[in-house]
């Protein structure tokens, strides 16, 4: 008969153990889970790439609620369980759910640790344990005020980098002479106070808080020593304590932690503790690879398997935070009866330290280049003589045997058992094995299957090598396409940490995202500026020496280098006055070539670069402003003459083109943007081979995208039917400033959208109103700073040197 | 060597080039990010695109033609491909700009 398992608390230890029980024994428990947090199992691992803004929330979701519905598991969120009654074998929840039990496990974690001085309960005092502190500090660097984190330790570090890559002036105060003293021995802490403040954050230790100051809600911090320092947050991340008060109440045998034997069990034989509020062998745990083990030990013994056990293991330490590599790992105090080998690179910021006893590793700390951390830990673990290899031990595996070896072959030369990742405890072998059996190509489905970089990803480049060991050339570790030779980066990651890190120059772009070039390429700028002119409208200055000369000089090159000037005429539709004044142009300056274009436009070929300003001026007297035919932005809109004058034409076609252009004239976009609207379905207008057409009928205008009629011809998808001219042009904006936000450089709406997924795309333009509204907004804002006619402007003197040259020479000299 | 004036290095945008009109043809001069300038051939071995139009990125310009990269320094298509434009002898005395036109005239003759 099914029994009842009752679960407290949601974190990563229990979620784990269910996975490990699942597997086991699927159909021994019906399983109910009490949250306190009111959302499901996520990576808490992972909260500093969230605060620093290089995940989010949904990134770092373990089990979505699809899969408590999947495995019939029910899941009480927001439901903090305030009693358990042994004798009733039940458990209540603040919301006065109860619910009895045949099993219960208790996972309530930890708290975090308040230092009890005067002020403590101000508003604006918060701790770094979940998804809620990580939100209430998103929040307060809005301000980009002033902000202390107390405690110098690896959760403090990580808060302390995350609200200064959010823009906040923040102050570690730490109450140890160096930074991390549990984890690194001196030296390593001073290499990483540098660290640290170079990111502009400021550090002090030995910084004894007496009281936090403020009315009301925080003004500042007083120290021992007198010194007042002001801050509008403050972050506590002292440490944690597990979180007992349930099982004490419960009268379970509790010490620091809720004692459990090797099995996880309680003192009470039906309830079992694991996590960080549960102590085995004496210790409690806060990293997540013991936690891990707690959480095998569990299933296995809730499947009724009682030889399972806990056993102690040396978990090495990894700070995540980008850009600073550094590992800890055992024991590095000093002492008689040890020895220690050391290495320092002080240029290249390099830092490394093994202690030894009786010629084994019993502790490292690796600063600045971390990549044998994993050797090391193998070496220790298995308690392997060094004497042998002492000479070059400190150089790591690659220098072990004469010629250094590359990475890859270093990788390969790992034992089967050898760790790789730390987090879950994955060995090498386990991860090859799988591979091969499961048939496995990607990061994600190595992910999947072993764990193995599914929690802090540290271990992600050591996965990637063994992949390529396992799989030889069908590996491919580049699936991310860099932007270019000058990155590492894909599109996409450069555009998400632009927004995210608030980079708003080029150079800005280049140093925090590590541009290999000191000043990119032909590529890159034009791709990075674009991102900036889209993503900072109001704040960013164009950089035309980043812009295709076509954008720079707004005509179009051709191949002997003189150019083609196309004016915008809306809608397609011109006039007697303007022919007259373009048939002016031609005359005066001897244009070779005029040409009527595919997008209803007049094109003027063969013009000289110096004359570009005069003849704009000429075509600004009657009226023409840039067609912008030369630009990755909103080309042309093309129509029909609708029911104006169609006899099957059902709505103004010529009348809403023309509105439409009037509109988004001057946006920058991914690659060009070509419109078109047809007055009815025979679609004259061409319509359904465009970026994005509109197709009108009898009931409104069904808006179409992502058509192409160029290196690929494809028609286009229905995005939906609206009913006024006001709805589809606002829908035409919002998918358009959708595009603009997401688009890589130079990809085409129909590639975008492919990418994205047409459902998606309909999703949030069709369906959610409020997403489409806001995007709409965005656009609008933008179109503030970007419709400028750029002629007028460069007929009015703008970058004059552009079109002139800069000296003529040599002309005289010749002629004598 | 006759060196001639051909302006002041503030007269060429960072990252940029202007052109100098001679009788043997456009010299396109180049100011990269680091301040350093130099002239070549307005004319990519390529297709004679305008080398002078392209975006100049560390010392290199892509030819706004066909994407070539050139070498500013030695005038050497960068990457696969192959071929080179001349360079021209720039002196940079506190800002203003010279060249060797001479050698221009020499290799006119």
């Amino acid at each position: 008969m099914t029994q009842k398992l009752v679960i407290i608390g949601n974190g990563m230890a229990p979620g784990r153990m269910l996975e490990h029980l699942l597997e086991k024994a699927p159909d021994l428990y019906q399983v109910t889970i009490f949250n306190a947090e009111p959302r499901v199992n996520y990576d808490r691992i992972m909260l500093s790439p969230v605060l620093s803004g290089e995940k989010d929330y949904e990134q770092i979701i373990i089990h979505g609620d699809g899969w408590y519905i999947k495995h019939n598991i029910t899941l009480y969120k927001g439901h903090k369980i305030v009693a358990i009654d042994r004798a009733a074998k039940t458990v209540t929840s603040d919301h006065g759910v109860t619910e009895s039990y045949d099993k219960l496990v208790i996972a309530t974690g930890s708290v975090p640790f308040i230092i009890p001085v005067p002020g403590k309960e101000l508003r604006g005092v918060i701790t770094y344990r979940d998804l809620d502190d990580v939100q209430a500090m998103l929040l307060a660097a809005q301000s980009r005020e002033k902000a202390i984190v107390i405690g110098g330790g690896l959760l403090g570090l990580e808060a302390a980098a995350g609200l200064a890559s959010r823009g906040m002036d923040v102050t570690v105060l730490h109450v140890m002479p160096t930074l991390m003293e549990r984890q690194l021995d001196p030296a390593a802490g001073y290499l990483l106070q540098k660290a640290v403040e170079e990111r502009g954050i400021k550090v002090i230790t030995k910084a004894n808080t007496k009281a936090i100051i403020g009315n009301g809600k925080v003004e500042g911090i007083e120290l021992d020593d007198g010194r007042i320092i002001p801050a509008t947050l403050i972050v506590m991340a002292v440490g944690i304590r597990p979180n007992i008060g349930l099982a004490k109440d419960a009268g379970l045998a509790v010490n620091r932690g809720i004692v459990v034997d090797a099995g996880m069990g309680t003192s009470d034989g039906d309830i079992y503790a694991l996590g960080e509020c549960a102590e085995v062998g004496g210790q409690v745990y806060g990293l997540v690879a013991p936690l891990y083990e707690m959480a095998r030990v569990a299933a296995a013994q809730l499947a009724g398997d009682t030889s399972a056990g806990f056993v102690h293991s040396d978990t090495p330490t990894k700070l995540k935070v980008t850009g600073i590599d550094l590992f800890s790992l055992g024991d590095f105090a000093d002492g008689d009866d040890r020895e220690e080998i050391v290495l320092r690179d002080a240029s290249a910021g390099v830092y490394k330290r093994l202690v030894l006893k009786d010629n084994r590793i019993i502790g490292t700390v690796l600063y600045g280049e971390t990549a044998d951390g994993a050797w090391f830990n193998d070496l220790k673990k298995k308690a392997t003589d060094i004497s042998e290899m002492r000479e070059t031990l400190i150089f790591g595996q690659a220098y072990q045997g004469g010629s250094p070896l590359n990475p890859m072959a270093a990788v390969a030369a790992l034992p089967d058992d050898a760790e790789i990742c730390g987090c879950n405890g994955v060995c090498k072998g386990k991860i090859t094995s799988t591979i091969s059996a499961k048939g496995l190509t990607s990061l994600d489905d190595v992910r999947a299957h072993t764990k193995a970089s599914a929690s802090c990803g540290s271990c992600t480049g050591l996965v990637e090598q063994l992949m390529s060991i396992t799989l030889g050339d069908a590996y491919n570790p580049k699936a991310v396409q860099p932007m270019c030779t000058c990155t590492e980066l894909g599109h996409d990651d450069v555009r998400r940490l632009i927004k995210a890190k608030g980079l708003k120059t080029i150079p800005a772009v280049m140093q925090e995202l590590e541009w290999k070039t000191s000043c990119g390429c032909a590529k890159c700028r034009p791709a990075l500026n674009y991102y900036l002119v889209c993503d900072w409208p109001d704040e960013y200055a164009d950089d035309y020496q980043s812009r295709f000369i076509n954008e720079r000089v707004h005509a179009n090159i051709q191949k002997d280098g003189t150019y083609s000037v196309v004016p915008r005429m809306w809608g397609g539709v011109t006039n007697a006055g303007e022919l007259r004044a373009i048939a002016d142009v031609v005359d005066k300056f001897e244009i070779p070539m005029v040409k009527v274009t595919g997008g209803q436009r007049i094109d003027l070929l063969g013009i000289h670069k110096e004359d570009l300003p005069a003849v704009w001026a000429d075509l600004g007297k009657a009226g023409f402003i840039s067609g912008q035919a030369y630009a990755k932005g909103l080309r042309t809109v093309k129509t029909c003459v609708g029911s104006d004058w169609c006899r099957f034409g059902t709505q103004d076609s010529t009348g809403l083109g023309i509105r439409i252009e009037k509109f988004m004239w001057g946006s920058w976009t991914p690659a060009k943007l070509k419109l078109a609207v047809s007055g009815c379905p025979r679609n004259c207008a061409e319509a359904t081979c465009k970026d994005i057409g509109v197709i009108c009928v009898d009931s409104g205008f069904e808006i179409h995208f992502a058509g192409a009629a160029g290196l690929d011809i494809k028609g286009t998808e229905v995005l939906g039917l609206v009913k006024t001219e006001d709805e589809a042009l606002e829908h035409i904006v919002a998918l358009t400033q959708m595009y603009r936000e997401q688009g890589r450089y130079l990809e085409r709406i129909y590639k975008w959208a492919k990418r994205i997924g047409l459902d998606e795309i309909r999703r949030q333009i069709m369906t959610d109103v409020d997403k489409r509204k806001a995007y709409y907004e965005r656009f609008v804002f933008s179109q503030t700073f970007a419709q400028v006619d750029p002629w007028s402007e460069r007929v009015s003197g703008k970058d004059k040197h552009e079109f002139r040259p800069m000296a003529t020479v040599g002309f005289h000299q010749a002629a004598e | 060597m006759n060196w001639i004036e051909i302006g002041d290095i503030a007269e060429i945008p960072l990252r940029g080039a202007r052109c100098v009109k001679t009788p043997q043809g456009k010299i396109a001069v180049f100011r990269t990010a680091e301040d350093q300038v130099f002239a070549i051939e307005d004319h990519c071995p390529h297709k004679g695109g305008p080398l002078s139009q392209g975006i100049v990125h560390g010392a290199a310009v892509t030819c706004p033609l066909h994407n070539w990269v050139i070498s500013l320094e030695t005038g050497q298509a960068l990457g696969a491909d192959k071929g080179a434009v001349r360079t021209i002898p720039v002196r940079n005395d506190n800002g203003a700009l010279f060249i060797a036109l001479e050698s221009l005239m020499m290799a006119a003759e």
